[in-house]
């Protein structure tokens, strides 16, 4: 009899769940939904936003693809996303396109994409032009001799092409020319960071957030590479991230608050964490 | 069905034993019929897991890889695509216009996976000597195991023992300015390959059998006349499919290469400088797949890459199989 009791307790409880999950996928499927597509650099700075921003509003679904700048370009005149992530500035060609939908792309700087030149701490040279980094990763200079450091062959080391810091260095440094064959190349800024601070004649490239006691980051152009001056411009080898719209959001909306979420000390936080230096300063 | 519990008293007797008809009914044969079959089905199945592992990775290799050629549209692209291949060292696939020169990754697995053999294969060859026929067999009891335990070892704990190791070593006592180039990755690479040239070529060498050395030695020859002149060229297919395996080993190897060749683009000038950075194909797939956007050009020439590994490995590995077999008829006697 007992027995009998709980089974249909149980039947009960059962049938009450199911119905909740019923009604929870009801509630799932309404949700309110955020779709950002674009570039691989920018890319993590919009997941991290994304995972907040979901963790305070649990009706919003937001989905953030990397498929590159020119994706989000063109899924974004497309209306296939929302916001479009990008590491440049929209073509002329892109916005035209913009344009003739009828609306205008706007760009909302979230974070600045700074790179440091680094040696080795025991390395004389403190500072370069781009000139000569660009001559060096070009096979023009290859001893440290001709930069007045002492003599000894220089052993360049790039990121791999398809990252972000690659990008960066061959977009305002490279200008486009190709880097020697002979530059080695590693996957990560660690491992960038083990190479060149174990290797005496090596120069390398690295995110801000890499550059310790155990590596030096040169001067460029005679700017030192720090927070202030990679946020204010003035150190030349650094870009802005960008987060573009359709037109400027209405003012509270969501995508509003997701495009200005790097203005608030949180949205700052996550800029940092990833590597890159916020435009805010709290 | 006499069997019995232990606890079980005596039931029925022996006469119930042999009370059940000899015939199968037609259920009970159907049955047998059915279950055999499915059973020999599943086996089946289980058994080809592996082989259909195998054929969909290479229809899903080259899948991935064919619109690296056709996305030019015409023959002539395809070809030129084909030409630029494997007649160019530039490789610059990010750069605009992007170049997919793959000779000198083809040169950079070469001079890594030849160098490795080269030192390799004397070492462990001699090590098997060493096993077989040399130490007593106490000492080849722990000595095997411990040769064997090298293979355990992860290949990213060699990666990190050549970068933070091995190249500060090069550059500090030899002078390089680099550390991490082909002689680093070939000198790990040896290492890593000497298990499994050591582990087959002892095993070729112990199955010539001991009548062959006892017959060598009533003819009077020495030990070392034995060896040399008898055993090792008995156990020869053997000792060849051993390097071609070893081989195999380096030239499929990528956390190392990656971590220790430097990844420069570059065929060495000098040819036989083995202390400049090199890229093996490996290498390159392992570093630039993560980060490329995926359908891209480049997204598929790293495939086109890959689907030129896999024939390379799918040669050798015929070769090796076909040795083997030899080595296994002919009781490594031929």
């Amino acid at each position: 009899m007992n027995a009998r009791r709980v089974s249909i307790l149980m039947t009960g409880l059962l049938a009450g769940l199911a119905a909740c999950a019923a009604a929870g996928a009801l509630f799932a499927a309404a949700k309110e939904t955020l779709t950002v597509q674009g570039s691989t650099t920018v890319g993590p700075i919009a997941d991290a936003f994304a995972e907040a921003f979901m963790r305070k509003n649990p009706d919003l679904a937001i989905t953030v693809t990397k498929t590159g700048s020119g994706d989000g370009a063109k899924a974004l005149v497309d209306g296939q996303c929302d916001v479009a992530a990008m590491s440049r500035f929209m073509k002329d060609k892109e916005y035209k396109a913009a344009i003739e939908k009828g609306f205008l792309p706007v760009a909302h700087v979230v974070a600045m994409d700074g790179v440091c030149v680094v040696v080795h701490p025991s390395n004389p040279v403190s500072e370069l032009t781009t000139e000569q980094i660009k001559a060096v990763y070009m096979g023009k200079i290859t001893n440290w001799k001709d930069l007045g450091g002492a003599d000894q062959k220089i052993v360049p080391i790039s990121r791999d092409t398809s990252s972000g810091t690659y990008e960066v260095m061959n977009e305002l440094v490279m200008g486009g020319d190709k880097m020697d064959p002979g530059v080695e190349y590693v996957t990560s800024n660690p491992d960038k960071h083990k190479r060149v601070s174990t290797t005496p004649a090596a120069i390398g490239y690295v995110g801000l957030g890499f550059v310790d006691e155990k590596v030096k980051a040169l001067k460029v152009n005679g700017i030192v590479p720090n927070r202030r001056t990679i946020a204010s411009g003035e150190y030349p080898i650094a870009r802005p991230l960008f987060l573009w719209t359709r037109n400027f959001p209405e003012l509270g909306s969501t995508i509003h608050r997701f495009v200005t979420f790097h203005l608030s000390e949180e949205g700052q936080e996550i800029v940092e964490a990833k590597g890159f230096v916020p435009v805010t300063n709290y | 069905m006499a069997r019995m519990a232990p606890g079980e008293t005596q039931g029925p007797g022996p006469a119930a034993v042999f009370d059940r008809p000899l015939l199968l009914t037609a259920r009970q044969d159907l049955v047998g019929y059915v279950s055999s079959v499915t059973g020999r089905a599943v086996l089946f199945l289980v058994a080809a897991t592996s082989v259909l592992a195998v054929l969909l990775i290479f229809t899903f290799i080259i899948k991935e890889a064919i619109p690296f050629f056709t996305e030019g549209g015409t023959l002539s692209a395809a070809l030129g695509r084909l030409a630029e291949v494997f007649g160019s060292t530039q490789w610059y696939p990010e750069q605009d216009p992007a170049e997919f020169g793959m000779l000198s990754l083809l040169a950079g697995s070469f001079y890594v996976t030849f160098a490795a053999v080269v030192v390799a294969v004397p070492l462990g060859l001699l090590t098997a000597v060493c096993l077989s026929d040399i130490f007593p067999f106490n000492v080849r009891q722990v000595a095997k195991p411990v040769v064997e335990l090298l293979a355990a070892i992860p290949s990213v704990a060699y990666g990190f023992f050549a970068v933070m190791i091995v190249a500060p070593w090069m550059q500090g006592h030899l002078g390089l300015p680099s550390g991490t180039n082909a002689l680093n990755a070939s000198i790990i690479l040896a290492v890593m390959a000497v298990p499994t040239i050591v582990s087959v070529s002892e095993d070729a060498l112990t199955a010539t059998g001991r009548s062959l050395r006892e017959g060598s030695y009533a003819l009077g020859a020495t030990r070392a006349e034995t060896l040399v002149r008898v055993v090792i060229p008995a156990a020869h297919n053997g000792i060849i499919a051993a390097v071609i395996l070893g081989m195999m080993r380096a030239i499929g190897e990528t956390m190392v290469v990656w971590m220790a060749a430097g990844n420069a683009a570059q065929i060495p000038s000098p040819w036989w400088d083995l202390t400049q950075s090199v890229r093996t194909m490996t290498a390159t797939i392992a570093g630039e797949m993560g980060e490329t956007v995926h359908g891209s050009t480049h997204y598929h020439s790293l495939f086109t890459i890959g689907l030129i590994l896999l024939v390379f490995t799918f040669i050798l590995n015929t070769v090796t199989e076909w040795l083997l077999g030899r080595m296994r008829h002919g009781g490594g006697r031929t």
